[in-house]
Formats: structure tokens, C-alpha cells, sequence
């Protein structure tokens, strides 16, 4: 470990004020069971989990609560024994401000665990088999962005992973929370790596940590002694940390515009997301808890803790000592990249800090000038943007523009509004920006959808009504034809010399029919209906042979007949001879 | 006089070559249907509302092929117009009052207890969003449906509504910030 | 929600537009400190009037334009373009000449196009400009340093306060032969005749590099640029073109030291406005290119533009209007000279689709 492997810098970068001090003085504390823990279903990047309990179940520490719903998605376990109080709408950690649905869980108190189901020999596993487990235990990345694990690990299965990296860097202002968890739990860290490793089989593994926390890389080096794992000092920098950023400076590659660092042979986890792989294999404990650092001038215990998912905002703050009136912010997250949160919300597998600001730590943001085109924004940005050019094509709302000079490369780290002397919101507005553009394309293919939807739905309708016609003109043309049979025969049949039989009875007949009485008329009548009705039912029958009503209605209707035509012979026969 | 006569002689014939010319380009270049219309009709919303005064989308957009205002589309809003007026190379109007406000999206909401089964309003929808038959249950598939409002008037017994499409935490968007000078003129600000 | 919450980041730098502007102004002090020691109260005077009729002016237009006065008057930007303003005018030119000079500067400059950070032109130059064009006569009259004459220099300035006042408010009162000449880039310019050496011995104006005296006061701009650099208020890359370009043109065009020479590239260095224009002028950053590679590129402009108008154009020193032309191509420049951003193999240059 003397020699360390060569690093590269970043472009840009700020230099902000730590403030990492005030929340490592008392280690790692555990916070006592909260009464009531709300489980949103979305806690990842990816679709809602699915629940499977319902509202009045009763449930044990570490039982499957959702399950995953689709490719990207992550099961939820519950945190602590107790009773499901209900599935609904509830408060929920966005900038937004907007609830989630939930799973609400009144905790018994007791914190009975479920069967556990730990897996020692790892090391024997397939990959695939590791895979499950981590996809089971519901891990999703706790770095911030939270992309589900198992997901992650098999982002692009093509694609051969030759470098492991753990993102130990912790960039951000105020947070502490891996600084905290690599100092307590570095050999069950190391042990994740291993376990991550063992799937991906990767060439090296590199961890990278920022020389701001000399416990944890001393940890980690003693954890790591032996074992094939590089442990990294990088200099301090914001935002050393944003996976990209680290990506670039451990191994010197670049993540192409739009892709995944799979795609240059890199994956990255967070150090914490390691913890908790090493949970869920080797203890079989599914992601329950993780570390949240509370800090800000308006605690008076500013600390790091344990926390149980779930943990409403307010409890961990109380756990800390908050003055209310001294609160001017709270804020999720570090002042970077946080986003202001409501303290009813509830602590979720990718919050990692709970800023509580007083009015000078986190002032409001005073008026913005008009830029003075300076360029400080574009030496701090990491990306090597021109945040300065973003600002006035957001400022005209100039799209395609916007696009050109690549705004979906920001990664929002917000250096660039930190070193702007006029106080420009440029972050707010780049987010606004990809906002409006994603919804025009969003609009934009709907709209096409609509449009080819109602072209089909048209071209329905025309092929209906064509069929329409032509049967209408098919039957009129079977019509027609048989009228001309009927036409034919008839003429045929006057042709022939009618036989002698014939005259006579037509004689007969209308001899018999201009002196029929109207008894006798009626009685003709209803043979002849009978003898319709009969005719239709055994046109019927022809037509659905296997009918058994229409089988059974032919021998009533022959009676009928039979006897209609009976008494109107009868009734004709005593008339005449 | 007779240069003056070649000269006439030469331009005649220089203007019956390009004559010529011109008359065979234009009947084997000639181009099938008029594509500029298609080009509008892919910027245009397909809701296929008719708010615009014709019956559907693509008929209002050979109408501004035309010539007609481009300011006539609610559901297309600001945006539509602006790239309308991108394409056709003209100045940008304010959306036309006559024809409707810019309303947020909406999407139609069947009252199933009071749905009678008549299918008017299958027959009214120009994407076929509503699912149903007769004497079945009518329900509207909130992801085709445009809403375009055409089946709320077909419906005898009144019980379709126009409701706005819910915001989540998946579809929610960041607004944009004020510009710098407009904060800034804020009174009392120093 | 109705209310948009606010957006990340939540904590703000320490950089501040005034206190830039600020720093900007005491790179000056040493500059001017030895223009006084020089040349008297001349260029004091000149603070006063350019400095307090462009607040005036701005503050004025604010008031006109109903936005709020002491809000944009505080981030100090006024200040700076009467400040270099007046380093830039003759000390002791007449009071209208720098109060027209600033007053175009700030309207037609500056508010015309919108206010802060809107202008396409340096405002301070395209008022320099202006009164050049308009009044050259007062504007090529600069005093000479009285200490020429003697072997040591006199600790007295060149003219009493009194006299000064006098020059510059009635110019008329008071005899013009004998304290104003022609500066070391007019002679060199209009010499065709002498060597370098016995030009030195024959005109007072020649020092030993450069003018006599403007040399020092060169060398103290160098000194207030290289303090701006330091501090990161300005980059280098503007500066390091323009001196560049500038001593690789005299370099390539020096003509030696005779009759026909055009001057050492210290001469041209240190020489007329050559590095006010290098660290104060063309790093104004509204008006300059956005990128690093793009202010190189500008500066490099300046420089050369500068070099070929001494020369070979009408004007003895041309840096006003070699940053005006420069100016106008900014936006191309950066157009042409975007970062290549992380995650592309190539930058995009060019305009992009226009349809």
C-alpha cells in the first residue's frame, strides 16, 4: 500500500467551507424506536414497489413488506415489529413537497426479528445467487441517487467490469455519514466489497476517499491488509464525490455523454451500499437502517446515527437537540445538493443528512444581479460546462440551444451558483430547463401516439364503412340475381305445356276461393301461416343443425300446420264434392 | 438595327431554353401531396378537439398552409405557436382568445355508478381512449386519452368529467426562477 | 405545489460583484499614486469629475428606467468605468471633454443595451473613443514630466493644485506652449529622420525605455494586473494574448534602431496604454470572451490590432480602438472556442443548426 496508484485531477472545482466537525464528536449513536414509521413505496430511482401485507397484518423485523414491481424497482422490508396501520398517501422526502403512497407501520415496541437466513459461505455462491440475495434484502444505492442494486450490477451484461470503484469520497459539506460508518464498520465493509467483487469479477477495486477523514482511511487500511482492495486518499475538492467526478479521478476515463460507466468498464457503489450488501449475505438482514448525519447550527447535539428507515424527520431531530426557533432551513441532504424537506417526512434508504440551518448558516438567497459575464461559473464547473451561456439561453428559453451546449451533462453540484458574485440561481434554472424540455419531448411523443392513433381509428372507420357497402352491394346483387331466377322459372314454366292436372285445380281452386266464406278464408289463412311459420323454423334448422331449440320447435309447429290445413280442408271438402 | 435584332433573337431563345428547362423540372420534381403541411401537422397537439374551428388536426393545419392565423390551438399552448412560427417563418401571436384558453392537461373521468352503456362516447373519441361496449361498463384509458373534451357532449345522462392530470412526484417539474432584473426591482430592495 | 421550493445549492460563496469591482480599483492605487507623482493633480481631477458624473448619470437612468437606484448604484460598476476613464483621458484635459466622455460612455455604452452585463462595448473605451475622434486636439495634448530638465526629479509636481484646477476648468486662461508635447509614440511614429539615439537626447519625451515617466506608470499597471491575477479576480489569458501578440508584432516589425525603426517591443510594452488596456481594459468580463481558450484568442486581437494601427494607421496609440473592434467579435470567438465538456470526444464549434 506505499505506493498508491496514480490519480488524475478534475476540471473546476470549489473549495467550500467543511463544516464536518461539529457532527463527528460523538461517534455513532442509536436513536430509540419510533412510535410510528412511514415506508414510502418509491424510495429508489425506478417504479413503485408492490405491497404484499395489507392494512391490520401484523408484521416481524425484517419481513418483506413490498415486493419488486417491474425491471427497475426494489423490495421494502419492514424496520421494526408491529402492526400495518394503513397503506396511503403520506409525507414524503421531495423538493416538491408532495406525498407518496405508504406503508404505515405502529411499531409493538418489542423489535422481534424474522428468520434470518445468514449465508457464511459466500465465498461458494454463484454470482447469480448473490444477486438474489441482494435483490431480495431490497438494497438500492445510498448514495443519493438510489438505483436498485441488483439492477445496477447487471446494468449492461455485455459489458465486461474491469474496475470496481466504492465511492468513499464524501464530498459534500456537513455530511459525515460515510466518514462514520467507514470508522465503525470497516471490516463488514471490506467484506461487501469482496462480495461485490466476487459477482463482478472485476480486474482492481478501488476505493476512493478524500484526505479529510484520516480515521476512516486508517480504517479501512487496516481492514483492507491483505485483501485485494486499493484504499485511495484523493485530494479534497467538491464535487470529488459525484460518481462521474471520481470515475475520472481514479482511473482517468471519462463516462461518455448519456451512457453508464459500465460502458467504459467501470461500476460504482457507494461505501454504504457495500455495508449493506455484506448485511444482507452475510447476516441475511434485509436494508433496514443505514446512517443519517444530523447537523446545523440549530442542533445543540449535532451527531451521526443509526436510523431506522422509516424514522419520521422530527424524531431524529428531536434525538438531536433541535431549537425550534433557531431552525431557519432543513434541508436533506448537504447546501449543495439538498433539497428543502418537510420534518413530518420520513428518512428513506438515500437520505444521508438532515441539515438543520440556522438563518446565518443557510441565509436566504439574496436578489440576484445581472450577470457580469465574469466566467467564474465556468472555471468551477466540473463538468467544463459554460454555465454562463446556459444562463441566457434559459433566460430566452432557448431550447435547442440549451441542448448544443450540453445541459443534460449538469450534474447540479452547484458550484457554479456558489461562486457566482451576482448570486444567480443557476441551478434552479438549468433544473427548470431540463424540466420544460423533457415535458415538450414528453408532449411530443404523445402526440404522435394521439396522431397515429386517430389515423388508425380512421382508417377503421373508412374499412368499415367500405365493407358496409360492399355488402350492401353484394346482397343487393344476390337479390337481383335471384329475381331473375325466380323471372326465368317463371317464364321457363310458362313455356312448358302445364300439365293437365294443373288447369283443373287452379279452376278449382279459384272457383273454390271466390266462393269461400269468410270462416272458411280465415281458416285458409292460418294454414298458411302455419305453414310459414313451420317453413322458417326448418329454414332455421338448416342454417344451425346443432340447435337443440330449433330442432325442438319443428315438431309442434308440423302439428300445427298439419292440423290448420286439416280443418281447412274440412271446412272447403263440405262444400264442395 | 441589327444588333438590336440579335440581341431580341438571342433572348428569345436564351427564355425558350429556360422555359424548357423549367417545365420538364417542374413535372419530374414534381412532389406528391405538400409535405409543409405534414411538417405542421407533426408540431400540432392531435387531440383532435376542434377547438381551433376545424374538425381535427390536420385539417387545421393545411388550413394554415393556407394562410390562417397560427394562433388558434389551446392545447398546443405558447409553445406550439412558437415553433409554428419557427417553421413558417413568421412573427409569433398571442393564442387566440375566441378559440379557448391554454388550460393545463386534462384527461376525461367516466362516472362508472352513473354510465349508462350507450356508447356515444366511444363513437365521439377520436383516439379510441374510452374502453367499452354496449351495455358495458365505460371507462376512459388515462394514458391515450388527449383530453380533447369531445366526449363530454355526446353523453346522455351527463357523467364524464374533465379532470387535470394529477401531479406526482414523478411528473412534477422545477419552474423557472424570475429573471435577475425583475427580482431585483422589487421596492424596498437594497 | 403553488410555491416553487428553493433550489440546491443552499450555501453561497464569498465572491461578491462589488467587492470584485472593488479590487479592481485598488490595482489601480499604485498606478495612480505615480501618475500624481508625476504629472500632478491632472488625473485626480479627473477621477473626481469622470467618477461622480457616471454615478450621476446611472443613477439618473436607473430612475428614468424605474428600477432601484441604490441596488444596481452599490455593485460599483459605474465607478470602475469613470475610474479607468479617467486613467485613460490626458490629465488635465477639460472638464466637458471628460464629463462628454463619461456621460457617452454610460449611455450609450452601457444603458442603451440594457445596463449591467448587457453591453457589447467596453463602455469606458467607446467614450475614450468618442471624445478622440470628436476632440483631437485636447485629447493628443499630454503633459510632459516637469523633472525632465534635471537630473534628479523634483519632488514638486509638475503643476500646483491651483494651476491644475485652472487648466483643466478654464483651458483658455492659461498659456499652452511649454507643458504640453507630443508623446514618446507620436515621435517615434512621425520620426523618419533620426536614430533611436539621438532621438533620445533630442525629445524630452523619450525615457529610458519608453516615455519618461508613463515607463513607471506602465510598470505600476503591470504590478496592479499581476496583484489581479493573483487574487483570481481576473485570468491571465486576455493579458498574456494581448502582451504576446503585441511584443511578437514589434518583434517581427522592430525595423532595428534606425530612422525607420518602429520600436522595441519593450518600447510598445511599456508605451502609451499598452498594459492599462492589458489588465484593466480588455478583462472587463462583459465585454470580453467567455472561455479561456476565447480570451487568449481576444486578446491576441487586441494585441495585433493595436500594434498594426501605431504603426501603420492614423492614431499614435490605438488601444481604444483596438478593443472596440475586437469587442464586436467577441460573440464569434466564442462561438468558435467552447470547451470540449466532459463525456464528448469533441467540442462543438460553429453555430449550430439556424434555421
Amino acid at each position: 500500500m506505499s505506493a498508491q496508484p496514480r490519480i488524475w485531477d478534475i476540471p473546476g472545482g470549489i473549495h467550500p467551507p467543511e463544516n464536518k466537525i461539529q457532527s463527528t464528536a460523538r461517534g455513532l449513536e442509536h436513536p430509540s424506536l419510533p412510535a410510528r414509521l412511514i415506508l414510502p413505496l418509491l424510495q429508489h430511482i425506478g417504479s413503485r414497489a408492490k405491497p404484499v401485507v395489507n392494512a391490520g397484518d401484523r408484521v416481524l423485523k425484517g419481513q418483506l413488506l413490498a415486493v419488486t414491481d417491474g425491471k427497475f424497482s426494489c423490495s421494502l422490508h419492514a424496520p421494526t415489529s408491529g402492526i400495518i396501520s394503513a397503506i396511503e398517501n403520506a409525507p414524503y422526502p421531495h423538493a416538491s413537497g408532495l406525498h407518496e403512497p405508504a406503508i404505515i407501520l405502529d411499531s409493538d415496541g418489542e423489535d422481534r426479528w424474522t428468520e434470518l437466513q445468514p449465508t457464511a459461505g459466500w465465498r461458494s455462491l454463484e454470482p447469480v445467487a448473490l444477486l438474489d440475495l441482494i435483490d431480495s434484502a431490497g438494497i438500492s444505492g445510498l448514495g443519493g441517487a438510489g438505483f436498485p442494486a441488483a439492477a445496477k450490477l447487471l446494468s449492461r451484461p455485455d459489458h465486461r467490469i474491469d474496475t470496481l470503484v466504492i465511492n468513499a469520497a464524501e464530498c459534500e459539506p456537513y455530511i459525515t455519514a460515510d466518514d462514520m460508518c467507514m470508522r465503525h464498520y470497516a471490516t463488514q465493509i471490506i467484506t461487501g466489497i469482496q462480495i461485490l467483487s466476487h459477482i463482478l469479477n472485476p480486474e482492481r477495486v478501488l476505493v476512493g476517499i478524500e484526505d479529510n477523514k484520516p480515521e476512516a482511511i486508517a480504517a479501512m487500511r487496516a481492514a483492507a491488509e491483505g485483501e485485494p482492495v486499493s484504499i485511495i486518499e484523493i485530494p479534497t475538492k467538491y464535487p470529488s464525490g459525484g460518481e462521474k467526478q471520481l470515475i475520472q479521478i481514479l482511473t482517468g476515463r471519462e463516462v461518455p455523454s448519456g451512457g453508464l460507466p459500465a460502458d467504459i468498464g467501470v461500476l460504482c457503489q457507494n461505501v454504504g451500499t457495500a455495508l449493506a450488501v455484506h448485511d444482507a449475505v452475510v447476516l441475511g438482514r434485509p436494508l433496514i437502517h443505514r446512517v443519517v448525519t444530523l447537523t446545523g447550527a440549530a442542533l445543540e447535539r449535532p451527531t451521526n446515527v443509526m436510523a431506522l428507515i422509516g424514522t419520521p424527520i422530527h424524531e431524529l431531530l428531536a434525538f438531536a437537540g433541535l431549537q425550534p426557533e433557531r431552525l431557519h432551513r432543513l434541508v436533506m441532504g448537504g447546501p449543495m445538493m439538498g433539497f428543502t424537506v418537510d420534518s413530518a417526512a420520513p428518512v428513506i434508504k438515500t437520505s444521508n443528512c438532515l441539515l438543520a440551518g440556522t438563518i446565518d448558516e443557510l441565509p436566504p438567497p439574496p436578489p440576484p444581479l445581472p450577470c457580469i459575464r465574469c466566467g467564474l461559473c465556468a472555471e468551477a464547473c466540473p463538468a467544463e460546462l459554460l454555465p454562463q451561456q446556459l444562463h441566457w439561453f434559459a433566460l430566452g428559453k432557448d431550447y435547442p440551444q440549451l441542448e448544443r451546449y450540453n445541459l443534460f451533462d449538469c450534474i447540479e453540484c452547484g458550484a457554479c451558483a456558489y461562486v457566482c458574485p451576482s448570486h444567480i440561481p443557476l441551478v434552479h434554472q438549468y433544473r427548470a430547463a431540463k424540466s420544460e424540455i423533457r415535458s415538450i419531448e414528453l408532449q411530443h411523443s404523445r402526440a404522435d401516439h394521439s396522431r397515429r392513433r386517430f389515423e388508425e381509428r380512421q382508417a377503421r372507420l373508412e374499412r368499415e364503412a367500405e365493407q358496409r357497402e360492399r355488402d350492401r352491394q353484394a346482397r343487393a346483387e344476390r337479390a337481383a340475381r335471384a329475381k331473375a331466377a325466380r323471372e326465368a322459372k317463371a317464364a321457363s314454366e310458362k313455356d312448358t305445356p302445364a300439365p293437365v292436372a294443373v288447369a283443373p285445380d287452379l279452376a278449382r281452386i279459384q272457383a273454390k276461393n271466390s266462393t269461400l266464406t269468410p270462416e272458411q278464408k280465415q281458416l285458409k289463412v292460418a294454414a298458411s301461416t302455419a305453414r310459414m311459420a313451420l317453413q322458417r323454423a326448418r329454414k332455421q334448422l338448416a342454417a344451425n343443425p346443432d340447435n337443440l331449440d330449433l330442432q325442438a320447435q319443428i315438431p309442434p309447429l308440423e302439428q300445427a300446420y298439419a292440423d290448420a290445413q286439416r280443418a281447412f280442408e274440412q271446412a272447403t271438402s263440405q262444400e264442395g264434392s | 438595327m441589327s444588333i438590336v435584332l440579335t440581341a431580341i433573337v438571342v433572348l428569345l431563345v436564351l427564355s425558350l431554353i429556360f422555359g424548357a428547362v423549367l417545365g420538364y423540372a417542374a413535372v419530374r420534381f414534381r412532389v406528391e401531396g405538400d409535405p409543409i403541411v405534414d411538417q405542421i401537422n407533426a408540431l400540432l397537439p392531435q387531440t383532435q378537439c376542434g377547438q381551433c374551428g376545424h374538425p381535427g388536426c390536420r385539417p387545421y393545419a393545411e388550413a394554415i398552409a393556407n394562410g390562417e392565423p397560427i394562433n388558434r390551438c389551446p392545447p398546443g399552448g405558447e409553445s406550439t405557436i412558437q415553433a409554428l412560427a419557427d417553421l413558417l417563418d413568421v412573427e409569433p401571436l398571442p393564442l387566440d382568445g375566441e378559440h379557448g384558453e391554454a388550460k393545463p392537461p386534462m384527461v376525461a373521468y367516466i362516472r362508472e355508478d352513473e354510465c349508462i352503456g350507450c356508447t356515444k362516447c366511444i363513437q365521439a373519441c377520436p383516439v379510441d381512449a374510452i374502453l367499452g361496449a354496449a351495455k358495458q361498463m365505460h371507462t376512459v384509458i388515462i394514458d391515450e386519452c388527449t383530453g380533447c373534451d369531445l366526449c363530454v357532449e355526446p353523453c346522455p345522462v351527463d357523467c364524464i368529467d374533465m379532470l387535470p392530470l394529477p401531479v406526482t412526484t414523478q411528473n412534477w417539474g422545477w419552474i423557472a426562477p424570475p429573471p435577475p432584473t425583475l427580482v431585483a426591482d422589487q421596492r424596498g430592495v437594497s | 405545489m403553488a410555491i416553487t421550493p428553493v433550489s440546491s445549492p443552499h450555501a453561497m460563496g464569498s465572491n461578491r460583484t462589488r467587492t470584485i469591482m472593488l479590487q479592481v480599483l485598488a490595482a489601480t492605487v499604485p498606478g495612480l499614486l505615480l501618475l500624481t507623482w508625476f504629472f500632478g493633480w491632472g488625473t485626480l481631477i479627473n477621477l473626481l469629475l469622470a467618477c461622480g458624473f457616471a454615478v450621476l448619470v446611472e443613477a439618473g437612468i436607473l430612475r428614468l428606467r424605474k428600477r432601484p437606484v441604490r441596488f444596481f448604484l452599490n455593485d460599483g460598476s459605474a465607478l470602475v468605468t469613470g475610474w479607468l476613464l479617467a486613467l485613460a483621458l490626458p490629465p488635465y484635459a477639460p472638464w466637458w471633454l471628460v464629463l462628454v466622455a463619461a456621460g457617452f460612455a454610460m449611455i450609450f455604452g452601457k444603458h442603451l443595451y440594457g445596463g449591467l452585463g448587457q453591453n457589447p462595448f467596453n463602455p469606458a473605451m467607446l467614450g475614450y473613443a468618442v471624445v478622440l475622434v470628436s476632440f483631437p486636439m485636447e485629447m493628443t495634448s499630454w503633459p510632459v514630466w516637469r523633472g525632465a530638465e534635471q537630473l534628479q526629479p523634483a519632488l514638486t509636481p509638475t503643476l500646483g493644485l491651483l494651476e491644475g484646477i485652472q487648466r483643466v476648468f478654464a483651458p483658455g486662461s492659461l498659456p499652452a506652449d511649454g507643458w504640453a508635447t507630443a508623446t514618446a509614440l507620436d515621435v517615434i511614429k512621425n520620426n523618419n529622420s533620426l536614430t533611436l539615439a539621438e532621438l533620445r537626447s533630442a525629445e524630452p519625451a523619450l525615457g529610458s525605455f519608453a516615455s519618461r515617466g508613463w515607463e513607471w506608470v506602465a510598470l505600476a499597471w503591470l504590478a496592479g494586473g499581476l496583484f489581479l491575477i493573483r487574487r483570481k479576480v481576473i485570468s491571465w489569458h486576455a493579458p498574456a494574448g494581448m502582451l504576446g501578440a503585441l511584443g511578437l508584432m514589434s518583434l517581427l516589425f522592430w525595423g532595428g534602431s534606425g530612422s525607420g525603426s518602429n520600436g522595441s517591443p519593450l518600447f510598445h510594452l511599456l508605451g502609451g496604454a499598452t498594459m492599462l488596456g492589458a489588465f484593466f481594459i480588455i478583462t472587463d468580463p462583459v465585454t470580453c470572451a467567455t472561455s479561456a481558450r476565447g480570451r487568449l484568442i481576444f486578446g491576441a486581437g487586441v494585441g495585433v490590432l493595436v500594434y498594426v494601427i501605431r504603426v501603420w494607421g492614423n492614431y499614435p496609440d490605438a488601444v481604444a480602438f483596438a478593443v472596440l473592434l475586437m469587442n464586436l467579435c467577441a460573440p464569434t470567438i466564442d462561438y468558435y472556442t467552447p470547451p470540449r465538456t466532459y463525456g464528448h470526444a469533441k467540442a462543438k464549434r460553429g453555430l449550430g443548426k439556424v434555421d
